[in-house]
Formats: structure tokens, C-alpha cells, sequence
């Protein structure tokens, strides 16, 4: 295998890594986004924290391996996007922070403002971190302001209404994530009241996952790739016909199915946006030889064999304990018997 | 120095301190849940299980800010140490991947199902959990300390296209130094797991409650902290010979040596005067031992800092008595176990509250041992980042002042309001003790006399 192909195999990794973390993390950012508006009591919310408790953790270890694999496979990306984009990921930093201690760290004390505080800190985090992430991936899709002597922007340069859109896009599909896990894994009241919250969600969010697409088209590059090779097409149009699924399901409330479509929907949105980058992993907006692209930035040939060699052996097994344990915990829990973070 | 330079390096190095604050009672309190987790799946003795739920409680508590503390280390490289990244990515990147994938995944996957599993799932699937995620919080700490071998001591690469390559992987896993570090750094975790849970149980035994609970998970971490600290003067001075030869500046600067010289003394009490290159005090010498710690025979040559440039220097004072604060740490906890074990033998450790008492009060001693190490390990290693290849000054992002204060004064408030919060429930669930609030006073009627 060539250094070449070896790299775009590393690019396609690279992608698939961060849309495994976004379609698995975001129904727990989803069901943060919710919790203090679904829940009226601690044995609810002990039902939410039981939902997501046994998973999270493992599904946030797919955000820190995306950070390992770009590290280890595209160094001069690694740096670049995180030297660049230094304040949004400083606060999606603490943003974690205080998702992590905010779920577990609830229902360790009686008193009231206690858990109000992590309450919030836990909803507040999980907006902050769907935003960010969707207003940082839009903006990888628009181009950054990368000039000769690097990222020449600042935080605000980031907040453009396309990259504002890319981070309702995010918002919107996490709850309607978020919303059907709560409905598969929750029995009673907040089952019933996420269902009428993700009534409207997938509407609002096929809208505006519609609205990006067009935005997209008009406003980024983004669609270049595709117009060069037309079969692409399929992978946009399936994010959108898989979140127009997700609303009939929805409605018809077949619940599995329609997550599966989000998850769907989710999968190709971001293969889209990666399909369209391709070269690119840091794309200018200035000028096109500003941007990083994945053959300057891979790492040595070595280095991308016995990475891949590794992700090979590795990946499966990962993935097979964590099935294991969606299967261990496929009970739906009850409002009588949820225990959540004691 | 420039003030983003100075700053990253503030910031770096209150980040790691705080992950290191987290991680060795993970590392050294998970072997000690398994352990009572294993002991209940072969006796079915609900002593053991309640011992299990009790010390995993604190556990899962401070499990939660080592990761949210790890995350920060894992963006930092890219966000504050982008030269850094680019030059030394291609080699320690890897170790990084292969540490979330060969070991994060277990942890957290495992720690969601003990979690959440305790009352569904069978004893040995408990212990099972239990035993995988100690276990991969080893591997994680022999992955991130790959890394960091390599900074002590680069091995497998070769300087192309302006950067570091991986030219032979074996070299890179198999770095003595890193091994070195990593057997010095997985034990004296577990000292900090053993102290920790001795302390506790002491606190509740001077209160004489749920005494033979206590009693019992007193005895399990003695024996572990006799192994561990036993066994750490010895890890510890083959890691000192073993630095000093790689890096004869740190060696130098262990014991502040300013000649090099053969038949090196060793003095007990000693004051370094970098300004002037000399020690300001001596005292309590012993001739010729000095060579023998070094080198292993009495008459070895030690090299001094006349032999190293000056700006190849690290900081004599921080490294020596960090350095010192260590050793003689760790020759107290020596005597603190070696010391129970012989009231544990005399069946007096109930009676000896000034033991229990010494042993509650030194639960921070292993954490401040344990981060003098590492700031031997790394202040040691300055001017360099990556030892010879890179300097500390050359490896900072381009980003701004701004940028640096707005993280690092933020960072310092999160993660304070994170401390406390986490102190406080480590303090409120070990002050509880094993049951319910209830149940308590029915265990303290008991053993009232
Ligand atoms: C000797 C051990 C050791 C050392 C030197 C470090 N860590 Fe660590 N780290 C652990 C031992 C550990 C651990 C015991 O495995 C933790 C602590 C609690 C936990 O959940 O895992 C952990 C957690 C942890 C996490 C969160 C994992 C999760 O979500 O499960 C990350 C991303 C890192 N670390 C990354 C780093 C980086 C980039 C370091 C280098 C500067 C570093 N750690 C130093
Ligand atoms: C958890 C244990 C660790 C502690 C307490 C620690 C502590 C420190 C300290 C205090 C410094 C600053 C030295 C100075 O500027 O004078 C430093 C530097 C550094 N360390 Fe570590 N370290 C630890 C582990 C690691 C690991 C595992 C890595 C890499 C994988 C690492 C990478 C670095 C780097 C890149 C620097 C250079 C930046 C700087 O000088 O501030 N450290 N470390
Ligand atoms: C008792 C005698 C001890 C000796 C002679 C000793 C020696 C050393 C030396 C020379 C280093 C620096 C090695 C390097 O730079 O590569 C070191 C590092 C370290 N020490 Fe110790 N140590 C002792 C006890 C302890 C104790 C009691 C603890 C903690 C409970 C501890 C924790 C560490 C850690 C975490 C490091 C950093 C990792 C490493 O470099 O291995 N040490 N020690």
C-alpha cells in the first residue's frame, strides 16, 4: 500500500471516528438538552441518569480517540486545528468538564440548590457542546480565515450565520436523538413527554438540516466534490430522506425506527461534509494553498501502517464489549425502580 | 522568556497536576475494589461485597475528575504545544490513540457497568468489571508514559522532513526509560491507593464504628502498601542511576553535584547554591556513598555540573528538593507500614490511636511524593522538551496573550470549583462509612461498650 492510499484510508478513519463519537454522544447531549424540562421529580431523573449513566462515559472515549487519531495520523492537523480554533475548543473543554460532573455529581447531596446547580450545568453543557461542535464543523466545511501566518480570524469571525446554522443543525438533531433514546429506554411520564417534544424536533430538524444543505450549496464549496463525481449525491440526499424518515416514524411512532434514521441522518451529514472537504482537513477561505490538506499532514508511512494495523485488532474488540453492554442494559427502566447516580 | 511561553507552561503544568491528583488513587484504588470484589465471589461473605461498595463509591467519585482532568491533557498538546505537535506528532501521537483505544474504552465501558450493573449483574461479572478496569488503567499508564519515555529519552526515530518519523516501533515500546518510569509510577500509585484507604478506615476505627469492616479493609491495604512501599526505595534508585546516565544533567542536579568526581560523598543535610555553583551546606557526610547510588560501586565517577553547559541546566533547586522530599517520603512510608504490620501482628492496632492517628493524617503525603516525582522527572528535564531533540521554547503555539490568560485564569476556576466539589463528597462518603445513614447508628449501638 502506498504512503497515498494509506492516508486517505487514515482520512476516511478520521471521519468515521468522529461520526461514531457524534451519532453515539449525541443522544446523551440530546438527553441533557432535555432533562430539566422532561423530569419533575428525582425518581425522573434518576430514570434519564440510568438512560444514558452506563454509556456515556465509553461514548465520550470516541471524541478523545478522534483527538488520538488525528494526533497520531495527521500531526500537522492535530496542531493546526487546535491552535487555530483555541477559545471554541477551550470551551468545549469546559463545556465537558461540567456535562461529566454535572450528571454524576447530582444526587450526591439532598440539598435543593445543589442539585439545581448541576442540573443546569449538565442542560447548559450539553447546548454549549452541540452548538460548538456544529458552529466548528460548519465552519471546517465554510473555510477558515487561514492566511499566510496562520488562522488570521478570532472567535467572533466563527460566529457567521452559517456557522450560527451549523450549530441549531446540531441542537436540533441531538434532540431528536436524545428524545427517542429517552422513549426507547424509559418507561412512563418521560417517555410520554419526550415523545411530544420529539414530535415537533424532527420537523424542525429536517427543516433545518434542508435549509443547511441549501446554505451549504450557496454559501461553501462544500459541493464541489460531488458535482466532480455525480454519484455522491446519493450520500446528501440520504441525510435528507433519512430525516424525512425520522419524522414519519416519528410520527407513526415506530420509535426504533426512527432512531435508527437519525442515526442515519447524522452519518451522512457528516460523510457529507467530509466527502466534500476531501483533501482538505483544514480548508482556507483566503486561498486555497492556506489549506491543510490530509497529504501534508499525514504521518509517516510507518507510523499510518501500524496505526491501522492496531485500529484492525482493536476497533472490533471495542466495539464488542460495548454492544455487550447496550445488551446488558436493554431492560427499560421504570420511574419505580430507576436508581440514576446515587 | 516570552509571556505565552511562560504562561502555556503555567498552564501546563497546573493541568497535569491536577490529572495527577485524580489518577493515582484510580490506579491504586481499583486493585484494591477488585481485590474485594474477587474475595466475595470466593467466600460470599456480604462483608466483602459491602467493603466493594463502599471504597467503589469513592472510587467513581474521583474517577469522574481524572477523566474530565484527562481531557484537557489530550487537547492541550494541539491547542498550547502546536510546534510541538507537528515536530513529535508522528511518534507521539500513536502512543496517545492506541491509549484510548487499548484503554479508555475498557475503563469507562467496564466502570458503566459495575456502575449500573451492581445489583443486576452477578458477583463475578462484578469483579470481572472490576479487574478490566484496573486493568486498563494500567495500560493507560504504560501508553501516556510511552509517550513520555520518549521525551526522557528518544529511541526508534529518524529527523525527516523537518520532523521527527517513526523509524522502528519495538525500540519506541520497549524504551528502557520508559519502563523505567512506568514501574516507579504504577507502584507508588498504589502506595497512594493503600494510604488512602488505611486513612479512612483509621478515622473510622478511632471512632471505633463498623470496626470489623474497617479492620479488614485496613489490613487489605496494608499488605498492599507494604509490598508497594517496600518496594519502592529499590524501583526508585534504579530509576535515579538510570536517569543520571541518560541524562547527566538531571543526575547532577538529584543530588547537586557540582564537580564531577570520583568517591562521591553523600551528605545527609545539604543546602545547593546554584549562583555560586557550590553546596552552601554539607553535613552528615558519608564518604563515598554518593558514587555508590549513582553508579552501584563506591569508587564510580559521577559527573558534576562543570562538564554540562549552562544553559543545558535544569533548575538545581526545584529538582533537588523535590527530589529529596521523595526519597524521604517514601523512607517514612517504609516505617508508617512497616510499622502497622508489626502492630497488626501484635493484634494492638485498635488500641494504638496514635498510630491511626499518625496514618489518618498522612493521606496526602503519597500525593505530594508522588508529584515531587514527577516534577523531578520533568523539571529535570528542562531546557528540553523532548530530551536533546526539542526545546520547551521552540515546541509553543503561535496564540495569543489574550487567549492564554482568557484559558488558564478560566481553567484555574473550573477547575477549583471542580476540586472542592469532589472533596467534599469524597469527605461526606468516607465520613458516612458503609451503610445507609439509618443503619449507621444501629452499627454504632453495636459496638458502644
Ligand atoms: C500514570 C498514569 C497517567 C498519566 C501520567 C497520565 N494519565 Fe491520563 N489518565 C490515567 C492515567 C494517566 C488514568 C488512570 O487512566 C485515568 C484517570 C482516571 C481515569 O478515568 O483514567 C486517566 C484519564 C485520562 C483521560 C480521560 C479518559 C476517559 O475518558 O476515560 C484522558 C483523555 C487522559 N487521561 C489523557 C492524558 C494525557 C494526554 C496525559 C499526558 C500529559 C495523561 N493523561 C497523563
Ligand atoms: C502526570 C504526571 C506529570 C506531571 C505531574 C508533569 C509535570 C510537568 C511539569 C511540572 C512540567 C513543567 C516543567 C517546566 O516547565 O519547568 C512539565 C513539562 C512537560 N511535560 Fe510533563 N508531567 C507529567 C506527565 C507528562 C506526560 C505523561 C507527558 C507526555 C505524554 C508530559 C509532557 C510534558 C511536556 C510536553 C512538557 C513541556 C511543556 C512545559 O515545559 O511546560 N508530561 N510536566
Ligand atoms: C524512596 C526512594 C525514592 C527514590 C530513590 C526515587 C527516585 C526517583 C527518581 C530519580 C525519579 C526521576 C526519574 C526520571 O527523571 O526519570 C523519580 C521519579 C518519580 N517518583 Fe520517585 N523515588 C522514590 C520514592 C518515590 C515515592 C515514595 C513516590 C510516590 C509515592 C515516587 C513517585 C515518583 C513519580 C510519580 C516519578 C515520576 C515518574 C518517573 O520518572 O519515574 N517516588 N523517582
Amino acid at each position: 500500500m502506498s504512503h497515498e492510499t494509506l492516508a486517505i484510508i487514515w482520512f476516511g478513519l478520521w471521519g468515521l471516528i468522529w461520526t461514531v463519537y457524534f451519532i453515539l454522544d449525541g443522544y446523551t447531549l440530546g438527553t441533557g438538552m432535555l432533562f430539566p424540562f422532561i423530569t419533575k421529580n428525582r425518581q425522573e431523573r434518576n430514570q434519564l441518569q440510568e438512560a444514558v449513566g452506563p454509556f456515556w462515559g465509553g461514548n465520550e472515549v470516541w471524541l478523545i480517540t478522534a483527538g488520538g487519531a488525528t494526533f497520531a495520523a495527521f500531526p500537522t492537523t492535530y496542531a493546526n486545528m487546535f491552535s487555530y480554533l483555541y477559545t471554541p475548543m477551550m470551551l468545549i473543554l469546559f463545556a465537558l468538564f461540567f456535562r461529566a460532573a454535572g450528571l454524576e455529581f447530582m444526587h450526591k447531596e439532598e440539598s435543593p440548590r445543589w442539585q439545581n446547580s448541576w442540573k443546569w450545568s449538565f442542560f447548559g453543557s450539553s447546548v454549549a457542546l452541540s452548538f460548538l461542535f456544529g458552529v466548528t464543523f460548519a465552519n471546517l466545511y465554510y473555510g477558515l480565515k487561514i492566511g499566510p501566518s496562520g488562522y488570521e480570524g478570532t472567535l467572533l469571525s466563527l460566529l457567521h450565520p452559517y456557522g450560527i446554522l451549523g450549530g441549531l443543525l446540531f441542537i436540533s438533531l441531538f434532540i431528536v436523538s436524545g428524545s427517542l433514546w429517552i422513549m426507547i429506554k424509559t418507561t412512563g411520564d418521560v417517555a410520554d413527554r419526550a415523545y411530544r417534544i420529539a414530535r415537533p424536533a424532527s420537523v424542525v430538524a429536517a427543516g433545518i438540516l434542508a435549509i443547511f444543505f441549501v446554505a451549504t450549496s450557496n454559501r461553501t464549496p462544500l459541493f464541489t466534490n460531488f458535482t466532480k463525481l455525480p454519484v455522491l449525491w446519493i450520500i446528501p440526499a440520504l441525510a435528507f430522506v433519512a430525516s424525512l424518515l425520522t419524522l414519519l416514524f416519528v410520527w407513526q411512532k415506530r420509535i426504533g425506527l426512527a432512531f435508527t434514521n437519525i442515526c442515519l441522518t447524522i452519518f451522512s451529514m457528516m460523510a457529507t461534509g467530509f466527502i466534500g472537504m476531501f483533501p482538505n482537513m483544514l480548508p482556507s477561505r483566503i486561498a486555497d494553498k492556506y489549506s491543510t490538506t490530509l497529504f501534508e499532514a499525514a504521518g509517516s508511512e510507518l507510523n499510518l501502517k501500524i496505526m491501522l494495523g492496531v485500529a484492525i485488532v482493536m476497533v472490533p474488540i471495542v466495539i464488542g464489549y460495548q454492544l455487550w453492554s447496550y445488551k446488558l442494559f436493554k431492560e427499560k427502566i421504570s420511574k419505580e425502580t430507576a436508581k440514576g447516580y446515587q | 522568556m516570552s509571556d505565552v511561553l511562560l504562561l502555556s507552561r503555567f498552564q501546563f503544568a497546573i493541568t497535569v497536576f491536577y490529572h495527577f491528583l485524580f489518577v493515582p488513587l484510580t490506579i491504586g484504588l481499583v486493585i484494591l475494589v477488585a481485590f474485594m470484589e474477587t474475595q466475595y465471589v470466593r467466600t460470599k461473605n456480604p462483608l466483602y461485597r459491602q467493603m466493594a461498595d463502599f471504597w467503589g463509591k469513592l472510587f467513581t467519585i474521583n474517577f469522574v475528575l481524572g477523566v474530565v482532568t484527562g481531557i484537557t491533557m489530550e487537547f492541550q498538546f494541539g491547542t498550547n504545544w502546536s510546534e510541538y505537535s507537528k515536530y513529535m506528532g508522528d511518534i507521539f501521537g500513536s502512543p496517545l490513540a492506541i491509549e484510548a483505544l487499548a484503554a479508555f474504552f475498557l475503563e469507562s465501558t467496564f466502570m458503566g457497568i459495575w456502575l449500573f450493573g451492581k445489583d443486576k449483574i452477578s458477583p463475578k461479572l462484578r469483579a470481572f468489571s472490576m479487574w478490566m478496569v484496573a486493568l486498563g488503567t494500567n495500560i493507560s499508564a504504560l501508553w501516556i508514559i510511552t509517550a513520555n519515555g520518549f521525551m526522557q529519552n528518544p529511541v526508534g526515530y529518524v529527523l525527516r522532513n523537518g520532523r521527527v518519523e517513526l523509524e522502528n516501533f519495538w525500540a519506541l515500546v520497549t524504551n528502557p526509560y520508559a519502563w523505567h518510569m512506568f514501574v516507579h509510577t504504577v507502584v507508588s500509585c498504589y502506595i497512594v491507593g493503600s494510604f488512602f484507604v488505611m486513612a479512612v478506615s483509621a478515622y473510622h476505627l478511632l471512632r471505633k464504628q463498623h470496626v470489623e469492616f474497617f479492620q479488614k479493609s485496613f489490613k487489605y491495604a496494608l499488605i498492599f502498601g507494604l509490598v508497594a512501599a517496600t518496594a519502592t526505595p529499590f524501583i526508585g534508585h534504579k530509576s535515579a542511576s538510570f536517569a543520571a546516565k541518560m541524562q547527566p544533567a538531571k543526575g547532577a542536579a538529584l543530588e547537586a553535584v557540582w564537580e564531577t568526581q570520583e568517591g562521591l560523598p553523600f551528605h545527609i543535610i545539604q543546602i545547593p547554591d546554584p549562583e555560586n555553583e557550590r553546596n552552601l551546606v554539607e553535613f552528615l557526610t558519608i564518604p563515598k556513598l554518593g558514587s555508590y547510588f549513582y553508579t552501584h560501586s563506591f569508587d564510580g565517577k559521577v559527573t558534576g555540573f562543570d562538564q554540562i553547559p549552562k544553559d543545558e541546566r535544569p533548575n538545581v533547586t526545584i529538582v533537588f528538593y523535590s527530589f529529596r522530599l521523595m526519597v524521604a517520603l517514601g523512607l517514612y512510608f517504609l516505617a508508617v507500614v512497616w510499622y502497622g504490620f508489626y502492630l497488626y501482628r501484635k493484634n494492638k492496632l485498635l488500641e494504638s490511636k496514635r498510630y491511626l492517628k499518625l496514618v489518618m493524617y498522612s493521606v496526602l503525603l503519597p500525593y505530594i511524593a508522588i508529584n515531587a516525582g514527577w516534577t523531578v522527572a520533568e523539571v529535570g528535564r528542562q531546557p528540553w522538551t523532548v530530551y536533546g531533540l526539542m526545546r520547551t521554547a521552540e515546541a509553543v503555539s503561535p496564540i495569543s496573550l489574550s487567549q492564554i490568560i482568557f484559558s488558564l485564569v478560566s481553567l484555574v476556576i473550573f477547575y477549583t470549583i471542580l476540586l472542592i466539589a469532589d472533596v467534599y463528597l469524597m469527605i461526606k462518603y468516607a465520613k458516612k462509612g458503609p451503610y445507609a445513614s439509618s443503619d449507621v447508628k444501629g452499627g454504632e449501638v453495636q459496638h458502644v461498650s
